[in-house]
C-alpha cells in the first residue's frame, strides 16, 4: 500500500515521536523507569483535585447541554416552521467557533461592563461570574448545543411517526408514547451526542483557560500550567498519559455504544415533519427564542464590545491592533497574527488534505481487519488532546535530528495532525459511497483505469475534498491548545494573540482581544459558510 | 458481432461459480441467460464485459480472443442492473460518456446523443439530472448510454428487475424491437422466464455454474431437459416416474407415452397445464384448491388423494372447493432425465 506510506511517515514524525517522547518523559524522568515518581504525581492531592474537577464539570456540562438542547432536537426532527433550515444553520455556528472566541465572548458577556453585570446591578445585585464554574459550564453549553440538537434531531426525524401512531392507536397517551416508543429509538443518538459532548468538555482547554482563571483547572489546563509556569515536565507528562488513557477509553465506549442501533427508519421520501398545532406552538416559540438568546447574546455582546471604546462606539480597538504598545509582551503588532493564521491555515489544510486524502484512499482499498486497525490508529490523534500534541512537539522536536523549534513548519504540522482525522472522516465515507458499478460502467464505456479515476472518482470527490479542506482550514484558524505551546513570540496566531492580550491588564488589551475574536469569528464563519454551500454532506463526523 | 465462450471456469476462493461454460451467440442474435440467483449468471456477464477475468477458458468476439483485453478496450456495452448512471453528469453527459472516451468530436457527439435518446423514446431529456428520472426513464438512459458508442455486443444485467410489472412488459417489447432494428448481438441476464422468453431468440439456462440447457426460447420453456430447468421456467406439474415398454407409471396414473430415445427406467414426468383436461369420467378425482387469472384466462390448482396437485387451464366458473374429475392427455406429457 504505497499510498499509506505518506500518512504513516507524517504521523510517525509529527505524532508518534512527540507522543512517544512524552510517554518516556513521564515514565523515565531521569533516563530510568521510575514508577514511584509516576505514582507520586498520580496520587498527589493536586492531581486528584484536577482529575475530579475535570470529570464532574464535564458531566454537568453534558447533562445541562442535553436537557437544554432536547427541545431544539424535537423541533428539528418533527416540526415544520418557516425558516427551519436557517434555524438549523444558525445553531451550528457556535460549534465551529474557536474555543478562544467562545471564551472571550462569555468574558464580554459576564465581565466588567458586560450585560449580565449591568442587568444584575439594575436588580441591586453584585454578580461577577468570571472565574466560576458556572461561566465554564455556560460556555460549554453554548459551544455544544448544536451537537445534541442536530445529532438527536436527525435521529428524531428518522424515527417513523407510524410507530408513534401505532402506539397511540394501541392506547398509549402522548407522554407514554414518548417514553415507551420515541425515547428508546432516540437513545443511541442521545448516547452518541452525550459522549461527544463529554469528550469535548473533558478535554476543554481554551474555554477553561480564559474563563476559569487561576483557580479552576481541567487536566488540559493543568498540563499547560505545569509546563509553562512550573516547568515540571515530568508531572505534565504523567497528566498527559492520564488524559490519553481517559480519552481512549471514552472513545472505545463510544464506539461500542455506536454499534447497537435500532430505529424504525422512516420511509425515505416521506416527510416526518408537521406544522405545530395547539400547545406545540408555545413550545416552538419558547425553543426558538431561548435558542436564539443562548446563541446570539454572547456573540452579539462580543461584537458590540469590540466596538465599544471609552469614547463611544468606534474602531479604536481595531486600530490599536496595528501598533506595538510599550510595555506590551507582544513583539509584533497583533494584526500580524491574522496574516499568520491565514498563511498557517493554508499550509495546515493543504497538508491535512494531502496526508488525510492519501490515508482515506489507503483505508478505502484496505479490507477487513487491517482496515479497522489502520482506521483506529489514524483516529488516535483525535483521541489525543491538542495540549498533549503541542506539549509533545515542544519536548520532542527540539533537538537533532529533528530540531524544528524555530522552523515555520511546526505550527502547520501540529494543526494538520489535529485536522487529519476530520479529513479522513469526511473523505472516507465519500470514497466508500462511490458505487463500484460507476467505475465498471465507465470501464465498459471505454475509460482506462486512469481515466476512470479522473472522470468518476475525482469528479465525485471534488466536493468532499473542498469540504475537508475548508474544515481543516477552520480547525487551523481556531486551534489553540497545541499552537500555544509552539507559537513563537514574534509569530503568534490569532487565538494565541487573543490569549496574550487577555493576560495583560487594561481595558485596551481586553478590547483588542474582543476585536481579534470578532475578526476570527468572521473568518471562521465565512469559511464554514463556504463549506456549507459547497457540500450539503455532514462533515467531520466520528 | 459474434460472441463465443469456450470452457469458461471461475471460482471465488474454494467456491466454484462457473464450470466449463460454452456458449455461442451468432451475430445479431439475442440470447437470454436464465438462472436463479447465485447461479453465476452475473459473473458470466462480467467475464464477457472484461470486468472479471475467468480462471479458465476463452472469450472470443468476432473470432478474436479477447480474454485478456481489459474492459475499456473490449467495446462491449453493458446495461447495469441499477443503471449506474453517473450522478455528476446530466443525461447528455451520461450518454456521451462512451463517445467522449472514444474521442468522438463534439458535434458528432451531440448528434449521436440526440439519436440515442430518440431511439429509447426520451428526446429532449438531455439536460435532466439523473436523480430526477423515474425508474423507467433511468433504465432507458442507461440503455441509450450503452448503445451510443455502437458496441458490437450489448449485455443487460437484469435490465427490468427494478421496474413495476406493467412498465416491465412495455419495455420488454420495446427492447426486443430495438435490438432487432439495430441488428446488435445481445446477452440478457434474467431470473424471470417470461422476460427470457420475450427478450431472447434463444435461452441458455445456467444452473449451479453450468449451462443446463441451451435452445430456442420456445423449446426451453415448453420442453425443459430436467426437473430443475422445468422448475426454473415455471412448470410445476413435475413428478418422478418409471418408464417401461411405452408406458410411464407416475402418481397421476399409468400413461402411454411416445418417447423415442428415452431409455426405460426412472424419468421425470412433466405434464403441461394444457395436457390436463376436464372429464366427468376421468380417473383423477380432486378438489379445486386455488384459482388465479393471468390476463383473461383462468388457471386452477387441483389437489387429490395420492397425487401431486396439478396446475391447469380451468373453466372460469370453477370455484375453490368444487369437486372435479380430470384426465391427462398423454400426447402432451414430456419425459425428462431424472436426477438433476
Amino acid at each position: 500500500m504505497v499510498v499509506l506510506a505518506a500518512p504513516v511517515v507524517f504521523l510517525s514524525v509529527f505524532f508518534l515521536v512527540p507522543a512517544g517522547t512524552l510517554v518516556l518523559t513521564g515514565l523515565r524522568p531521569a533516563g530510568a523507569w521510575d514508577t514511584g515518581a509516576v505514582l507520586d504525581v498520580l496520587t498527589a492531592d493536586a492531581t486528584r483535585r484536577v482529575a475530579w474537577f475535570t470529570v464532574w464539570q464535564a458531566a454537568v456540562s453534558t447533562a445541562v447541554t442535553v436537557v437544554v438542547a432536547l427541545p431544539a432536537a424535537w423541533l428539528l426532527g418533527r416540526i415544520r416552521i418557516p425558516g427551519r433550515s436557517v434555524f438549523a444553520a444558525v445553531l451550528i455556528v457556535p460549534f465551529v467557533l474557536p474555543t478562544v472566541v467562545v471564551g472571550t465572548a462569555f468574558l464580554a458577556l459576564l465581565g466588567d461592563g458586560g450585560p449580565v453585570q449591568q442587568v444584575a446591578a439594575l436588580a441591586g445585585v453584585e454578580l461577577d461570574l468570571r472565574q466560576t464554574v458556572t461561566a465554564v459550564v455556560a460556555a460549554h453549553v453554548f459551544f455544544n448545543y448544536a451537537v445534541v440538537a442536530r445529532t438527536v434531531g436527525a435521529a428524531w426525524q428518522a424515527v417513523d411517526p407510524a410507530s408513534e401512531d401505532a402506539a397511540r392507536t394501541l392506547g398509549a397517551s402522548r407522554l407514554r408514547t414518548f417514553w415507551t416508543v420515541t425515547l428508546p429509538q432516540l437513545r443511541p443518538s442521545l448516547a452518541g451526542a452525550a459522549s461527544v459532548v463529554f469528550l469535548f468538555t473533558f478535554t476543554s482547554f481554551g474555554v477553561v483557560k480564559i474563563l476559569g482563571g487561576p483557580r479552576i483547572a481541567t487536566i488540559e489546563v493543568e498540563i499547560h500550567r505545569l509546563t509553562t509556569e512550573l516547568l515540571d515536565l515530568q508531572a505534565a507528562s504523567v497528566l498527559s498519559l492520564l488524559q490519553l488513557a481517559a480519552v481512549v477509553s471514552a472513545l472505545a465506549l463510544y464506539r461500542r455504544a455506536g454499534v447497537r442501533r435500532g430505529t424504525s427508519r422512516a420511509r425515505p421520501g416521506r416527510s416526518t415533519l408537521h406544522r405545530p398545532v395547539g400547545a406545540e406552538r408555545a413550545l416552538v416559540a419558547v425553543t426558538v427564542l431561548s435558542a436564539l438568546l443562548l446563541l446570539v447574546v454572547p456573540i452579539g455582546t462580543l461584537v458590540w464590545r469590540s466596538f465599544a471604546t471609552a469614547d463611544g462606539l468606534g474602531l479604536g480597538f481595531y486600530r490599536a491592533l496595528s501598533t506595538v504598545r510599550r510595555g506590551s509582551v507582544a513583539f509584533v503588532p497583533p494584526i500580524e497574527a491574522v496574516t499568520n493564521s491565514m498563511v498557517f491555515g493554508v499550509a495546515a489544510a493543504t497538508t491535512a488534505l494531502l496526508v488525510g486524502g492519501a490515508a482515506a484512499v489507503g483505508l478505502h482499498r484496505l479490507g477487513g481487519r487491517a482496515r479497522g486497525l489502520a482506521d483506529s490508529s489514524l483516529m488516535l490523534p483525535l483521541g489525543t488532546s491538542a495540549v498533549t500534541i503541542g506539549f509533545g512537539f515542544l519536548i520532542a522536536l527540539d533537538s537533532p535530528p529533528l530540531d524544528l523549534r524555530t522552523s515555520p513548519v511546526l505550527i502547520p504540522a501540529a494543526q494538520a495532525v489535529i485536522a487529519i482525522p476530520f479529513v479522513v472522516r469526511t473523505l472516507l465515507p465519500a470514497l466508500d459511497a462511490l458505487p463500484e458499478r460507476l467505475r465498471d460502467a465507465a470501464a465498459t464505456l471505454g475509460a482506462s483505469p486512469r481515466r476512470v479515476w479522473l472522470e468518476v472518482d475525482a469528479k465525485l470527490l471534488r466536493r468532499p475534498a473542498l469540504v475537508a479542506f475548508g474544515f481543516a482550514y477552520a480547525i487551523s484558524l481556531g486551534e489553540f491548545g497545541a499552537t500555544v505551546f509552539i507559537a513563537r513570540a514574534d509569530a503568534p496566531t490569532v487565538p494565541v494573540a487573543i490569549f496574550r492580550a487577555l493576560s495583560q491588564p487594561g481595558a485596551l488589551s481586553v478590547g483588542q482581544a474582543m476585536a481579534l475574536s470578532t475578526i476570527l469569528l468572521v473568518l471562521t464563519t465565512a469559511v464554514m459558510l463556504v463549506v456549507d454551500r459547497v457540500g450539503d454532506q455532514r462533515v467531520g463526523g466520528f | 458481432m459474434q460472441l463465443g465462450l469456450q470452457g469458461i471456469g471461475k471460482s471465488f476462493g474454494a467456491e466454484p461459480v462457473l464450470t466449463d461454460v460454452d456458449l455461442d451467440v451468432a451475430d445479431g442474435r439475442t440470447v437470454a441467460l436464465l438462472g436463479p440467483s447465485g447461479s453465476g449468471k452475473s459473473t458470466l456477464l462480467r467475464i464477457v464485459a472484461g470486468l472479471v477475468a475467468p480462471d479458465r477458458g476463452t472469450v472470443c468476439l468476432a473470432d478474436r480472443d479477447v480474454t485478456t483485453v481489459p474492459a475499456h478496450r473490449r467495446g462491449v456495452g453493458v446495461v447495469f442492473q441499477d443503471q449506474a448512471l453517473f450522478p455528476h453528469l446530466d443525461v447528455t453527459g451520461n450518454v456521451a460518456f462512451g463517445l467522449r472516451m472514444a474521442g468522438v468530436d463534439r458535434a458528432e457527439r451531440a448528434r449521436r446523443v440526440e439519436q440515442a435518446l430518440e431511439l429509447v423514446g426520451l428526446p429532449g431529456y438531455g439536460r435532466r439530472d439523473p436523480s430526477t428520472l423515474s425508474g423507467g426513464e433511468a433504465q432507458r438512459v442507461a440503455i441509450a448510454r450503452a448503445l451510443a458508442p455502437r458496441p458490437g455486443v450489448v449485455l443487460l444485467d437484469e435490465p427490468l428487475a427494478a421496474l413495476d410489472q406493467l412498465l416491465r412488459e412495455r419495455l420488454l417489447l420495446e427492447l426486443r424491437t430495438l435490438f432487432d432494428d439495430l441488428d446488435v448481438t445481445v446477452v440478457a441476464v434474467t431470473h424471470d422466464p417470461t422476460e427470457a422468453g420475450a427478450l431472447g431468440d434463444r435461452i441458455a439456462v445456467l444452473l449451479d455454474g453450468r449451462i443446463a440447457q441451451e435452445d430456442d426460447a420456445g423449446t426451453v420453456l415448453a420442453r425443459p431437459v430436467s426437473a430443475s430447468v422445468a422448475g426454473l421456467v415455471g412448470q410445476r406439474n413435475v413428478a418422478t416416474g418409471l418408464l417401461r415398454a411405452g408406458r410411464v407409471e407416475c402418481p397421476w396414473g399409468s400413461l402411454p407415452v411416445r418417447a423415442p430415445g428415452v431409455p426405460d427406467g426412472r424419468v421425470a414426468v412433466l405434464v403441461t397445464p394444457a395436457a390436463v383436461r376436464v372429464d366427468p369420467d376421468g380417473p383423477l378425482e380432486g378438489v379445486v384448491t386455488g384459482r388465479i387469472f393471468r390476463g383473461g384466462s383462468a388457471f386452477a390448482v387441483v389437489a387429490g388423494d395420492g397425487w401431486p396437485p396439478l396446475d391447469m387451464a380451468a373453466p372460469s366458473h370453477w370455484r375453490v372447493g368444487d369437486a372435479v374429475r380430470l384426465r391427462i392427455d398423454a400426447t402432451q406429457v414430456h419425459l425428462m432425465a431424472s436426477g438433476s
